[in-house]
């Protein structure tokens, strides 16, 4: 039993990174209705930043994870305005590709001024554990932390988007674009706004992240990325409070499927579940289906 | 002008005798070729490999009797560029190759070696690959999964845990070969397992695997796997309180270079590595001082390893009768039957002995970490 709680634990604690890096491919995904697979890369450069503000500069944690969350708001805008907003006529697929294509000048660019050599991050956020049943059951710090700032983040954005000006703004355009830009909305404005939030967020996913797991690589973000996109669509691609519960889900299955059926098969069974739900509700677990209207 | 010809009738007759001396010493010497990536990536293995076979030679040649000359290309850790290097110490004149460092060129060059019939013995690279199939191509190190076995019996003989639990990389040949060779072995010796799990390249959570070993009660966690996943290991141990004995293989090896790693997580971790560099015996003491002034460096294995190899191929080639004079076919099929006969070589990484596929036989030892440090185990 006390086995079982801390397989739980440690899944809720990987389905939590999960969760938060579903945060940001949600929004975008919600509001600019483009999956940005450059996402993943983003949170490797901002826990890049985040390790060198504090190995090189010296910086305290938390200034660290404001520099990583400014520097990854500018790269956001950046990358959405040279690499996005040209295409926002193509087709969706000629602006997949090249979100590809950004995933991989951003893991290249690291690896140069990087290199391949893994770093490990600091356990910044090392505040001590919570040992319960004579310690067997050990929660760290991090889980907590990552568990209370997904909460966080949650409610801020179902806020925002709910009760802003700016939020009512970006569930025009996820509407309907033409629409609200005839309304006066100004959609670059708003989709640049949504790509600036998402790497905000991602800039404390990578953080969080790396927390967690402590090695940093060029390739960091990549498998998380797959991993918390899958956590999107599961829960619903476009759900806000969905990216959560499927993130949380696909952690604890994960953990549970690795603990007490095979490590071999972790993996394999996180898909088929994901396939299992899809086949039944085809939207994910709290998206909204979409009727084509004719 | 009669003056000026003088002059260079002399300088063209020192020149002259000069080039002879030269040529008879060269004609006298045995040369052997060495190829390594001495620039590029993988600069740090072909660089040690050069250095200690430099120090090698300079003790053999000042014993007299039969010198070394050597002959040392770059190859920048590609195949292609290894094959040229390997054609331009033969047109040099070698006459067998103490070579090449690392396992992609190497298999590349044993190939065209064993059609030439020319010898080969490699420091380090340690794939089957190389010597597979090839009957002139042999290794001073062990080939990758004669680490496992070589493992077990090590944890067995020094009695370092009665129960072990393995994690490895199923997605990685590396890895893969050492666990199934370590299970084997391990079976053979009496040697209880008591969890097996997995991982792949892409995992980043390893409590599970760390669970499965501390639930068992395993006393020794033998990590066959690179020195990343292995840092991971080492954290999630921690964080769990579960403080075993953890043993790697030379994939360990680095963990300690990890820019911003916390040595304290690798304390008392046991590395299967062929040399430690402050283990007290007076030959390696001279041989990290020499190589200390050359380099400026603490030698890692592949120095020592390519030390070992230079040494192994002069003494062959003493009892094989070869000298300077020898053709390369023929030094190859005299070296083979001295390997594959009863040569036995004791050198800085072990007393060594080959056999017909061309792995090596030789003890175990092992490192333990010690305040950030590599320590020589003696228990």
């Amino acid at each position: 039993m006390v086995s079982f709680l801390r397989f739980l634990i440690n899944g809720i604690s990987l389905g939590s990174v999960y969760a938060i890096i579903a945060l940001g491919y949600t929004m975008v995904y919600g509001i600019a209705k483009m999956l940005n697979f450059a996402h993943g890369d983003v949170i490797m450069v901002g826990a890049y930043i985040a390790f060198c503000a504090m190995q090189y500069l010296g910086l305290p944690p938390l200034v660290a994870v404001l520099a990583a969350m400014v520097f990854c708001t500018v790269l956001g805008m950046v990358i959405e305005g040279l690499a996005y907003r040209p295409l926002r006529q193509a087709t969706k697929l000629a602006v997949l590709i090249t979100a590809i294509g950004v995933s991989y000048l951003l893991q290249n660019t690291a690896l140069l001024i990087w290199s391949s050599n893994p770093k490990v991050f600091p356990s910044v956020f090392n505040i001590g554990t919570i040992r319960l049943f004579d310690g067997n059951l050990v929660i760290s710090s991090e889980t907590i932390l990552t568990i209370v700032a997904n909460i966080v983040i949650m409610i801020a954005l179902t806020l925002f988007t709910g009760r802003t000006k700016m939020g009512k703004a970006m569930r025009a355009v996820s509407e309907d674009r033409g629409a609200a830009e005839l309304m006066g909305i100004n959609v670059n404005r708003t989709i640049s706004l949504t790509f600036a939030i998402g790497s905000a967020l991602a800039a404390i996913a990578g953080v969080l992240l790396c927390s967690a797991y402590p090695t940093l690589q060029p390739t960091t973000g990549s498998m998380p990325g797959i991993k918390a996109f899958t956590a999107a669509v599961f829960g619903g691609i476009g759900s806000i409070p969905g990216a959560m519960i499927g993130g949380l889900l696909l952690g604890i299955i994960e953990i549970l499927g690795k603990a007490y059926i095979s490590t071999e098969l972790g993996d394999a069974l996180v898909f088929a579940v994901l396939i299992v739900v899809l086949l039944f509700k085809p939207a994910g677990l709290l998206g909204k289906p979409m009727r084509e209207k004719v | 002008m009669k003056f000026n010809k003088a002059i260079v009738a002399v300088i063209l007759a020192i020149v002259m005798i000069m080039g002879l001396a030269s040529a008879a010493m060269a004609e006298d010497a045995l040369k052997i070729g060495v190829i390594g990536p001495f620039t590029g990536a993988a600069a740090i293995y072909g660089n040690a490999c050069k250095y200690g076979a430099e120090v090698a030679v300079e003790e053999i040649n000042a014993i007299g009797g039969l010198q070394i000359e050597l002959l040392e290309e770059d190859d920048e850790h590609d195949a292609e560029k290894s094959l040229n290097a390997y054609n331009t110490v033969l047109d040099k004149g070698a006459q067998m190759i103490a070579g090449t460092t690392t396992t992609t060129p190497c298999i590349a060059v044993g190939a065209q070696a064993n059609e030439d019939r020319i010898f080969m013995l490699t420091p380090s690279a340690s794939s089957v690959d190389v010597i597979d199939g090839k009957d002139n191509v042999f290794q001073v190190c062990f080939t990758d999964p004669a680490q496992g076995s070589a493992s077990a019996k090590y944890i067995t003989e020094h009695q370092l845990a009665t129960k072990v639990a393995i994690i490895y990389n199923n997605a990685d040949a590396y890895s893969t070969g050492i666990y199934q060779t370590f299970v084997e072995e391990a079976a053979n010796l009496g040697l209880e397992i008591v969890s097996e799990t997995t991982f792949t390249d892409e995992t980043n959570d390893f409590s599970v695997q760390v669970a499965a070993a501390k639930d068992a009660g395993a006393d020794l966690v033998f990590l066959p796997i690179y020195y990343t996943p292995a840092s991971l290991i080492l954290a999630t141990a921690k964080s769990m309180d579960y403080a075993p004995v953890f043993f790697g293989v030379d994939g360990m090896d680095g963990i300690l270079t990890m820019e911003g790693f916390d040595a304290s997580l690798a304390e008392g971790v046991f590395m299967l590595t062929p040399f430690s560099a402050d283990a007290q015996d007076e030959r390696t003491q001279a041989f990290v001082a020499r190589y200390q002034e050359l380099t400026g460096e603490i030698p890692n294995q592949f120095a020592a390893d390519c030390y070992d190899a230079v040494w192994a191929l002069w003494n062959a080639s003493m009892l094989a009768g070869i000298d300077g004079s020898t053709a390369p076919e023929d030094a190859c099929e005299l070296l083979i039957e001295q390997f594959t006969g009863d040569l036995e070589i004791i050198g800085l990484t072990g007393t060594m002995t080959w056999d017909e596929t061309g792995a090596v036989t030789k003890t175990p030892t092992a490192v333990v970490i010690q305040d950030g440090a590599y320590v020589g185990f003696n228990g």
